[in-house]
């Protein structure tokens, strides 16, 4: 490692301190990347990985510190000044105009605009050879559109390639791929780095940062805490480093399946925009069981969800309950017969961010006694309501006439949760219940369910980490493009073999062996 | 420069905001006074005094805040549900025009069973004016902000028709207006020989029923979800779409209530200048009260106050009411700019 610390230093982030309001976002983190290798920057949501890029991007001023690349100081504020530097980003959420060719989108911006035509011939034969050069396989005539997730990312790679950007900063690239895609990265990077780039690969995926990444930094509550070779080290540290406390997974003891208590038989739904809807799914949610669905996000979840949840209704095939087939099926529909619905979106879906927390508490439950009686609300039942939930679910809060905007991610779903489990449901619907939260949270959301499932409920979890899936389901089912794969007991497939199915591959075999 | 919000807004600072806005409006007002050739220094005196000086002042203040007052309401409790109301103006006339219809001797009741029909009837009136737009938008998405504002001008029109037809004066010399409403369907002043009706009071009344009804109601707590987070709101089971038709049916009623309290409390009759913009100066009080119903109250008697204070002022000084206009849409700007700079700080880049 001698000659690393010798290699060229690239890039300099020098005690940067970024703070909004009360909140200290990044508390004098330094760090050096040199040239020619990957490093990782590790932390939990919320940590202040994303606003160290984007302060290095220019998006953010630091309030002190300085930026330099390649010896020069960055002017702060000023992306222009990062993009011409030679850095280059790929976000979270992709800046692709879908209605051009791959093409056009790695051009744009980088023409003149009172220069009518452009060499298309030059700009394709540079697009191809990088995409030879870092193993980026996309058409350049394809429409952007038409491209899967994996595919938009390559663009999106390429688009900073074309800029001659040397250096290259991936916010969390693989929360949208498949395993085998994101292999396919990591061969890209590693492509990147023999060709003397030097990438900041931001995660909070463990076996991720030990697969790719030559030195660790570890950020905790805006703070660097730890800067560690990852030929020293291994997950349990890094875990450790990352949260500050020893985690444990959660121990899943066996149980039995129950009878079904909602099942649905060729349901197929409309398409939303870009978004497929599913094709003739079939599923049974049995009592005491966790059925967990796999799947690359935007394959036919948000359809799966929306629909048990209440908010469409099936073009075709029949929803039933244990002993019924509701009739009229919407959200309250849903909500009264027994389903506890953990939404996707908590911040947009799942609250009303300027409501209180008892207002939030009761709004599933609003229109019926005690907490309405002719039209009056009893706001005293409410709140009786909504501190109970407080004190069993362990909301951290200033009380319950808090504004649930200022809670954190954790307890506002630590809210919901005791929404929808104190109507002790018979079905709980868990759309990715953990997604940002810290590693406190997630173990207690998963206690829950599992607590949920020992007491007979009928779990379905909806998660696109694979690792939680596979911890915590009694069945897997895949689902892509918006069709479900059959279910695989726990333990009978590896991440691997779900991952080709989540790439799309083994529906028709299956269709075929069917038939 | 861009925009940081601020956690905690210090109280100096959410107080010491809106007053200067108040005094930079002065300064304005003062200023164009000044080119208008009268002494810049005497203007807020003036206006002071011509909008709570003396008994009359203070009364006519009242009396321009009454309408005021209820298309504020009208203006608040739609906003509050995400349903732009832009269409008071309609609803005001709606509900005149059925004060007239019911109140020139169609129906010969005694006043305590006349006034409450008369009252009731023009809500539903004005509801009806509103249920058009709001159906439009809750099956098919049409914006109600064109709707509601177009209706404005069919709904003049329409009165212009009637005041030139079959509502028109017999006795009226040919003047497109209405007959004069009997006795019994006059509301009463409030004190014997003072100029103050008891519309005023049901604007009262109104703003403390539409507080409860937010604050206490199931209803209001539907109202509040939906204009907060509609998405949320569909998604926790609440009747979104209903509760926007419960929401245009009394902001419509509330907003006809103005039409009802200006013929039978102050006009006594219908004419096309019954209203001077009272539903779109409702929009200027609901902001300014940030859509709080007690806070209408307020926010109404202050604009009437600077109208009726600007228009004493003009007189006095001798120069245009128009000032009076500029004053409002200058204190509503900066008041605006000043509840934005409360919650935010502008930091150079």
């Amino acid at each position: 490692m001698a000659k690393q610390s010798e290699a060229q230093v690239v890039l300099r982030l020098d005690r940067i301190t970024k703070t909004f309001g009360a909140l200290v976002a990044n508390d004098a983190v330094s760090l050096d990347l040199h040239k020619g290798e990957v490093i990782a920057l590790l932390g939990e949501n919320g940590a202040g990985k994303t606003t160290l890029m984007n302060i290095l991007f220019g998006h953010y001023t630091a309030d002190t510190g300085s930026v330099e690349v390649f010896g020069q100081e960055l002017p702060p504020g000023n992306p222009r000044a990062a993009l011409a530097a030679g850095v280059g980003m790929v976000h979270q959420h992709f800046t692709l105009a879908d209605n051009m060719t791959v093409l056009e989108n790695i051009v744009l911006g980088t023409q003149p605009l009172w220069r009518l035509g452009f060499d298309r011939s030059a700009a394709r034969a540079r697009i191809i050879k990088l995409s030879g050069d870092f193993g980026l396989t996309v058409h350049p005539d394809a429409r952007v559109g038409a491209l899967s997730v994996g595919e938009r990312q390559r663009v999106e790679i390429l688009k900073a390639l074309y800029r001659d950007a040397r250096i290259l900063i991936l916010d969390e690239p693989t929360a949208v791929l498949t395993p085998q895609e994101t292999d396919d990265l990591f061969a890209t990077m590693r492509k990147a780095v023999d060709l003397g780039l030097s990438v900041v690969f931001i995660s909070h995926k463990l076996h991720e940062v030990m697969a790719i990444s030559s030195r660790v930094l570890v950020l905790r509550h805006g703070r660097l805490v730890a800067e560690v070779l990852t030929e020293g080290t291994d997950r349990h540290v890094l875990a450790t480093l990352m949260v500050g406390e020893e985690v444990t997974p959660p121990k899943v003891a066996d149980s039995t399946a129950g009878p079904a208590l909602m099942r649905l038989q060729n349901v197929s739904t409309a398409d939303q925009g870009s978004a497929p809807g599913l094709k003739s799914l079939s599923l049974d949610l049995r009592a005491g069981q966790i059925i967990g669905l796999a799947g690359v996000s935007g394959n036919g979840q948000s359809a799966l969800a929306d629909m048990i949840g209440g908010l469409t209704t099936p073009l075709s095939g029949t929803i039933a309950l244990e002993n019924s087939e509701p009739v009229n099926w919407t959200p309250r529909a849903a909500v009264s017969a027994g389903i506890a619905r953990i939404p996707e979106d908590r911040h947009k879906t799942g609250t009303i961010a300027d409501f209180d927390l008892t207002e939030n508490a009761i709004l599933e439950n609003y229109s019926e006694a005690p907490y309405s009686r002719k039209g009056w609300m009893n706001w005293q039942k409410a709140e009786d309501f909504s501190k109970h939930i407080i004190d069993t679910y362990d909301v951290r809060c200033p009380g319950p006439q808090t504004r649930i905007r200022l809670l954190s991610g954790g307890n506002m779903q630590k809210l919901i949760l005791g929404r929808v489990l104190e109507q002790s449901p018979s079905i709980i619907l868990a759309n990715q219940p953990v997604r940002g939260l810290d590693i406190g949270a997630v173990s207690y959301v998963h206690s829950r369910l599992l607590d949920a499932r020992a007491g007979g409920a009928a779990v379905l979890l909806i998660s696109e980490d694979l690792e939680e899936i596979m911890a915590l389901s009694d069945v897997i089912h895949v689902i892509s493009e918006g069709r479900l794969s059959p279910g695989f007991p726990r333990g009978s497939k590896t991440a691997a073999e779900l991952g080709v199915w989540m790439a799309g591959h083994g529906f028709d075999e299956e269709a075929t062996n069917a038939a | 420069m861009r925009l940081e919000p601020i956690a905690n807004p210090t109280v100096t600072r959410t107080l010491s905001l809106p007053l200067l806005a108040l005094t930079v409006t002065v300064f304005v007002a003062s200023f164009l006074a000044m080119l208008a050739g009268a002494n810049p220094f005497s203007v807020l005196g003036l206006i002071i005094d011509g909008a709570v000086g003396s008994k009359f002042a203070a009364l006519e203040t009242l009396n321009r805040a009454t309408p005021l007052i209820f298309t504020g309401l009208a203006v608040a409790v739609a906003f509050r549900a995400r349903l732009w109301n832009i269409g008071a103006e309609a609803q005001l006339y709606a509900g005149a025009v059925l004060t007239v219809l019911l109140g020139t001797g169609a129906l010969a009741w005694p006043s305590g069973l006349l006034l409450p029909t008369i009252a009731i009837c023009a809500m539903f009136a004005g509801a009806l004016v509103l249920l058009l737009p709001a159906y439009l938008k809750t099956r098919f998405g049409v914006d109600e902000v064109v709707t509601t504002l177009l209706f404005n001008f069919v709904v003049l029109l329409l009165v212009s028709m009637l005041l030139e037809g079959v509502l028109k004066d017999p006795m009226g010399m040919g003047w497109p207006k209405s007959a004069r409403l009997i006795p019994e369907a006059r509301l009463p002043r409030i004190v014997e020989g003072l100029r103050l009706h008891w519309g005023f009071g049901l604007a009262i009344v109104s703003a403390a029923v539409v507080w409860m009804i937010q604050t206490r109601t199931t209803l209001g707590y539907e109202m509040r979800a939906v204009g907060l987070n509609q998405k949320a709101a569909q998604f926790a089971g609440i009747p979104v779409n209903t509760v926007l038709i419960k929401t245009a049916l009394l902001s419509g009623g509330l907003a006809a209530l103005a039409g009802f309290s200006e013929v039978a409390g102050l006009k006594g009759n219908l004419t096309l200048d019954l209203s001077p913009g009272f539903g779109y100066t409702g929009i200027i009080v609901a902001m300014l009260a940030f859509l709080n119903p007690i806070g209408v109250v307020v926010s109404a008697l202050f604009v009437a106050g600077i109208f009726v204070g600007a228009d004493s002022m003009s007189r006095a000084a001798g120069v245009p009411t128009y000032i009076a206009d500029i004053m409002l849409a200058t204190a509503l700007l900066l008041m605006v700019l000043a509840i934005m700079l409360t919650r935010f700080r502008i930091v150079r880049e």
